[in-house]
């Protein structure tokens, strides 16, 4: 596998303010790279380094295996799609597609050529002449990937590019893109501080906190191994069992609810505690169900699980419970 | 009806009589005639406005039109530059100099066009500057002729110029910048493509008012221009006060007026061909 992009201890500092600590990070060609992380980590400056709208105040960035924290923005092989898409007011949706062909001066029936290609790809061809105005938000989004994806670049750098746009249509625009993606087997470098988002689209996701690197790995080990509270409380939903100076992660849907009158065979690794519903809350296809625990062993009063709609006994509040699960889907995490 | 607007009713009127009054007398004086005295006969002739139509005041709006041309030309490549610097710096200095360029206007037009002939004079600052230098014999011919006006009006009207381009500068976003340079246009080449076309409102605006201002001026050609000179206001000023033709001054404020409102209603046409471009249909 071929090294795409490189971070080598890359900082950045506003005003003299560390935002983002030293950083490495490689991220491979033909990958689907997620940075996931809350608003404020640190993730658009990041993107914006390695696009060359910002440069790094320490560290290295390598391309393709070249070095290019000192080449201006116009001259890095990187195209970016903006959060607010910043399309050219004044330019219809062609124009603004051959934009960058145009100004690479690649001739002009190789830029048509090219328009035409990835507009029919983006199904923007109805909508050529029109002006950006003149289009959805949908169609905007649709109109910024193209007019990156026209020039080939090496890697494309998305910032939360779905971000502007409601729920239904997301859900069917990160099928479309990751689709798109494995089509053009391009890298994508793609940000989001939604995890749902991050899990269904990347290769690999590299969690963000505070500027600094939580965790990476693939969207399973990031969710079902995750090293630190962080990771485990942000992506998804977590019970965190805390007992002295050790944390462990409980998946809510891990946790297996008894009723304490029947009998239950037990293996070695179950744990079984005892407690008392507190509160069951709708969600659709799964009621979540709050046990407060008799024992006081873990720094955590109330135990999350799921009961499910076919359930056959259904959890009130004010019942006596027993709440178990396997020793091993307990994570033990960083505190 | 609310008491606010109520209120605000005499305002209107006292605006509109004292707007409307003086067209209103100026148009009706342009039909009338001049007596052998300069008495005001009160006989309808439109041969006011068939006399402005003589090659000699075809020649001077000529000669008005070109200035006004040029001056704005000149307005725009410096102010562009100027609006262009003082949108990027940091806010506080963006206001300084904001403020900078318009204390001019604090001062009485008149003063500020004394001032450029004490510096300009055969015996101002510059002319004794380069002698006591020794890098003329004589002193300079600065004052009197056709770029002693032009840096004058140039002068006049910059702030006219500066002004609307800084602001539509302020608007333009920073990421259409980034977006350009991120899809390899070099920043001459952002500047052309991006920041020039979209800052076009604010050029078109200050480009029609420095030329309807400069269309009408007189006090610079005369102060600077001494009495060789003379565009459309000069004309229409002397008309008054010395020819003492009202009719025919009156007939000629009107061309101009008539001429100037044509010039705004072109800009309104551009600036909605413009913005109907963008906006959706
Ligand atoms: N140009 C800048 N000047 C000063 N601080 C900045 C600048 N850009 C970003 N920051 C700061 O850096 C931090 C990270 O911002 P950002 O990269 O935009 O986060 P994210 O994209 O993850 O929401 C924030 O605290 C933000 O205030
Ligand atoms: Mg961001």
């Amino acid at each position: 596998m071929k090294a795409m992009i490189e971070l080598q201890n890359v900082e950045k500092e506003f005003n003299g303010q560390l935002v983002i600590p030293p950083f490495s990070l490689t991220i491979n060609e033909g990958e689907f790279f997620t940075l996931l992380g809350p608003s404020g980590c640190g993730k658009t400056t990041l993107m914006r380094m390695i696009a060359g709208l910002e440069i790094p105040t320490r560290g290295e960035i390598l391309l393709a295996g070249s070095p290019v924290s000192k080449l201006p923005p116009y001259k890095r092989d990187v195209n970016m799609v903006f959060q607010q898409y910043a399309l050219f007011p004044h330019m219809n949706v062609e124009e603004n597609i051959c934009f960058g062909l145009k100004m690479k001066k690649v001739p002009l029936h190789e830029q048509q050529k090219r328009a035409e290609e990835v507009m029919a790809l983006t199904e923007l061809t109805e909508y050529r002449y029109r002006q950006p105005k003149e289009l959805s938000g949908g169609q905007q989004q649709r109109v910024a990937i193209a007019r990156a994806i026209v020039n080939n670049p090496k890697v494309l750098l998305l910032d939360e590019p779905l971000g502007a746009l409601d729920y239904q249509l997301r859900k069917h625009l990160q099928l479309e893109l990751k689709k798109l993606q494995k089509d053009l087997g391009l890298t994508f470098l793609y940000v989001t501080h939604d995890q749902e988002e991050a899990i269904t689209m990347s290769d690999r996701i590299a969690v963000m906190n505070k500027g600094h690197l939580e965790q990476m790995g693939t969207a399973h080990e990031i969710y079902h191994e995750p090293k630190t509270r962080f990771v485990a409380t942000f992506i998804g939903e977590n019970n965190i069992l805390c007992q002295g100076d050790y944390c462990y992660a409980l998946r809510p849907e891990k946790v297996n609810l008894h009723d304490p009158a029947i009998a239950l065979e037990k293996t070695s690794t179950y744990r079984l505690y005892a407690g008392v519903v507190e509160n069951v809350v709708f969600q659709g296809t799964i009621d979540k169900v709050f046990v407060r625990l008799r024992e006081k062993d873990f720094d955590l009063p109330v135990l999350m699980a799921y009961q499910y709609f076919d359930d056959k006994r259904r959890w009130r509040p004010g019942e006596e419970i027993l709440v178990g699960w396997e020793g091993p889907d307990a994570v033990k995490v960083e505190s | 009806m609310s008491r606010g607007r109520m209120l605000a009713y005499p305002a209107i009127a006292w605006l509109l009589f004292f707007f409307l009054a003086p067209l209103v007398i100026v148009l009706f004086m342009s039909f009338l005639q001049r007596g052998t005295y300069g008495q005001i006969i009160y006989q309808f002739t439109v041969d006011n406005y068939i006399r402005f139509f003589e090659p000699l005041y075809l020649q001077i709006l000529g000669d008005t039109l070109f200035m006004a041309l040029l001056t704005t030309i000149i307005c725009f490549l410096l102010g562009y530059p100027i609006a262009y610097q003082i949108a990027r710096l940091q806010r506080n200095w963006q206001t300084l100099m904001l403020l900078l360029v318009m204390v001019p206007f604090w001062i009485n037009f008149l003063i500020r066009s004394y001032a450029w002939v004490i510096i300009l004079r055969s015996q101002g600052m510059v002319n004794t500057f380069l002698l006591d230098l020794g890098l003329i014999e004589q002193p300079l011919n600065l004052l009197y002729n056709f770029g002693a006006v032009l840096l004058g009006m140039v002068y006049g009207h910059l702030p006219f110029m500066i002004l609307p381009i800084y602001v539509s500068l302020e608007q333009l976003d920073r990421r259409m910048i980034e977006a350009a340079y991120d899809l390899g246009a070099t920043p001459i080449k952002t500047f052309f493509y991006v920041t020039l076309p979209q800052t076009l409102p604010g050029i078109i605006a200050g480009s029609i008012l420095v030329f309807v201002s400069s269309l009408g001026m007189f006090v610079i050609p005369d102060i600077m221009g001494g009495a060789k000179s003379a565009l459309i206001g000069n004309l229409i000023q002397n008309q008054f006060l010395s020819a003492r033709d009202w009719p025919f001054g009156s007939a000629l404020s009107i061309m101009l007026a008539i001429l100037s409102l044509i010039l705004i209603f072109l800009y309104y046409k551009a600036l909605q061909a413009q913005q109907g471009k963008e906006d959706s249909r």
